[in-house]
């Protein structure tokens, strides 16, 4: 097998054994890039070859002297290009950010650094992470790697497609909406966004704060495992990140004792495709054999949750994208007769249309007279849905549901009709609303050869119990493969 | 509670958006599709709802009132589309 296609357990046990090198590693994903990049076009930018070969060489060397390596071993890993990087590009897929280069470094990156990893290049995104399908960059369409025609979703479809695509060991993406979870499950590999709080957001370019989460792609739940452990803590320079001590993740993946799944009726309703349904309750069955509890609950708020995030969202992302006014960084509009018409130049041709929609939306929602009837409401709408699931845990463990209606559409299906593609988010915005961990595990594949994700949702800061339940589910899955 | 042009423009000049024409017409179009949709959260009786906030219930985090180091004014003024010395350099705003 190339190692390019391993996962990051099955290289650290090579490179612990000396068996290959971290060079060598970085020399099979190059490979691949050089084969795969130009069609799936999950990169904006990948960093200079010389300079990684480098950074690779120099974890050879500590290993050779047998120095103490950090836990990602020199493992090639991506990230979404809304994370700051220090002398890094990092242009959210916006022309607003073509060519800023961050001062500093996201906390999640040097916990990176400092645990070894190798940050091999930025991904693509919808801009400023607002869409479902990688098709709103500003730059390039991401395709999805199992079939190029479609999308790999959004907005990390680039991150999702580079692991897809064997581009990397691993990925960072963020989750406002489902960002993480529904182009893992287009692109069949494991995505999870944690407890809002369990991972820090400083460095992350802020679209919906009180919705927005820093999270993992990889190819398997232990690798998840794995790259949480780094990333998971509490961060002074973010006050909306929580002070809980972090679990060894790793350490806890097998799971003690059986579990009562609860699968909530509303989510098995109209508009579910036939073949998403199937592989899901495909999932549900495995459980039940195994031995788990699996019962009915109810979520009776879920018919409100998506407009309910639209409005959160959209209102948070006028409020935080105010900030691009063509002064401090980023572009700025030339031939303007004074400020005003600067701000207004700027602003009107430095975002895409989908950016505009939710400023222009979020703007109108926040505007005098109507906060109370958007923004306060949605707020209220929110602990109405936290509430069905508090009542949902006094009878289950784990949520088991779609991640996404559909699998992977073609690319341009959804391009006109934005109402459409928010509906598509019914199954992945309620963990953003409520801040609970979900993850998207690989279930299954359509007819036409394109991945299923199935998601499970646990109580908040449960991380634990999330992913050993995903693990044993990964585990009866590929014995029925 | 349908919006209007002349409330799509408004809006976009609160919002500091130059918008063309074709922009402004999709936009009316879509935002009263988008807040007919929103619209449906006034099924719901929320009078005696308290707010979300942070989903935690985490609440004001302080910290002393410190020095700690940050960026210097090169590393700021770094991305600014225009500088002159250490300053940002706009566009006149006294006539």
């Amino acid at each position: 097998m190339k190692l390019s296609h391993m996962n990051a357990h099955e290289l650290k046990a090579l490179l612990a054994t000396k068996e290959v090198s971290c060079k060598e590693i970085m020399s099979s994903i190059f490979d691949e890039i050089d084969k795969r990049e130009y069609d799936v076009a999950a990169y904006i930018h990948i960093r200079d070859k010389k300079e990684l070969f480098t950074e690779a060489e120099k974890i050879d060397n500590r290993r050779l002297k047998a120095d103490n390596i950090g836990i990602l071993d020199g493992l090639p890993i991506s990230i979404k290009d809304n994370i700051c990087t220090k002398a890094i590009p990092t242009t959210c897929a916006s022309k607003m950010l073509e060519n800023f280069v961050p001062p500093y470094d996201a906390t999640i990156i040097k916990k990176i650094r400092q645990a070894d990893g190798i940050i091999i290049g930025k991904t693509n995104l919808d801009e400023f992470a607002m869409g479902s399908s990688t098709e709103h960059s500003a730059f390039k369409i991401t395709k999805n790697p199992h079939n190029t025609d479609y999308v790999p979703g959004g907005t990390s479809g680039g991150a999702c497609a580079s692991v897809a695509a064997n581009e990397c060991i691993m990925a960072i993406g963020s989750d406002t909406g489902g960002s993480i979870r529904q182009p893992a499950s287009f692109c069949g590999v494991t995505g999870l966004k944690p407890t809002y709080g369990r991972v820090s957001r400083f460095g992350l370019v802020a679209y919906g704060s009180s919705l927005d989460q820093i999270g993992t792609v990889t190819k398997n739940v232990k690798d998840t495992a794995l790259l949480l452990q780094v990333i998971a803590g509490v961060d002074s320079l973010d006050a909306t990140s929580v002070d809980e001590s972090v679990p060894n993740y790793c350490d806890l993946l097998s799971l003690n004792g059986k579990l009562t799944v609860g699968i909530p009726k509303e989510f098995f309703a109209e508009g579910l495709d036939h073949e998403v349904e199937n592989a899901v309750k495909n999932c549900i069955s495995l459980l039940e054999k195994d031995g788990h509890n699996v019962i009915e609950i109810s979520i009776p708020h879920t018919p409100y949750a998506v407009p309910a995030y639209y409005i959160t969202a959209c209102s948070e992302a006028s409020s935080n994208l105010a900030r691009y006014d063509g002064v401090k960084y980023g572009y700025r509009a030339t031939d303007t007769k004074n400020l005003m018409d600067m701000y207004l130049k700027t602003r009107g041709s430095g975002f895409g249309a989908e950016v505009k929609r939710r400023i222009m939306l979020g703007t109108y929602t926040l505007s005098a007279g109507y906060y109370d009837a958007f923004y306060l409401k949605a707020a209220k709408v929110r602990t109405l849905i936290a509430q069905d699931f508090a009542k949902a845990f006094e009878l289950c463990d784990i949520i088991i549901s779609p991640v996404a209606p559909t699998a992977a559409y073609k690319i341009g299906e959804k391009a006109d009709d934005p109402l459409a593609m928010y509906l598509g988010d019914i199954y992945s915005v309620i963990a953003n609303l409520t801040g609970l961990p979900a993850i998207s595990v690989p279930c299954g594949w359509t007819t036409s050869r394109l991945p299923i994700g199935v998601q499970l949702t646990t109580r908040a800061l449960n991380e634990p119990l999330l992913l050993s339940a995903a693990y044993r589910l990964e585990q009866l899955l590929a014995t029925v493969a | 509670m349908a919006i209007s042009e002349k409330e799509v423009n408004y809006i976009a000049q609160l919002a500091r958006l130059s918008l063309t024409d074709d922009e402004t017409h999709t936009y009316l179009k879509q935002l009263n599709d988008i807040l007919l949709y929103m619209a449906k959260l006034d099924e719901l009786d929320t009078s005696k709802v308290e707010p979300t906030c942070h989903v935690l219930g985490l609440e004001n985090v302080h910290r002393e009132d410190e020095e700690f180091p940050s960026l210097s004014k090169e590393e700021a003024l770094l991305n600014s589309p225009d500088k002159n010395d250490s300053f940002y350099k706009v566009p006149k705003i006294i006539e």
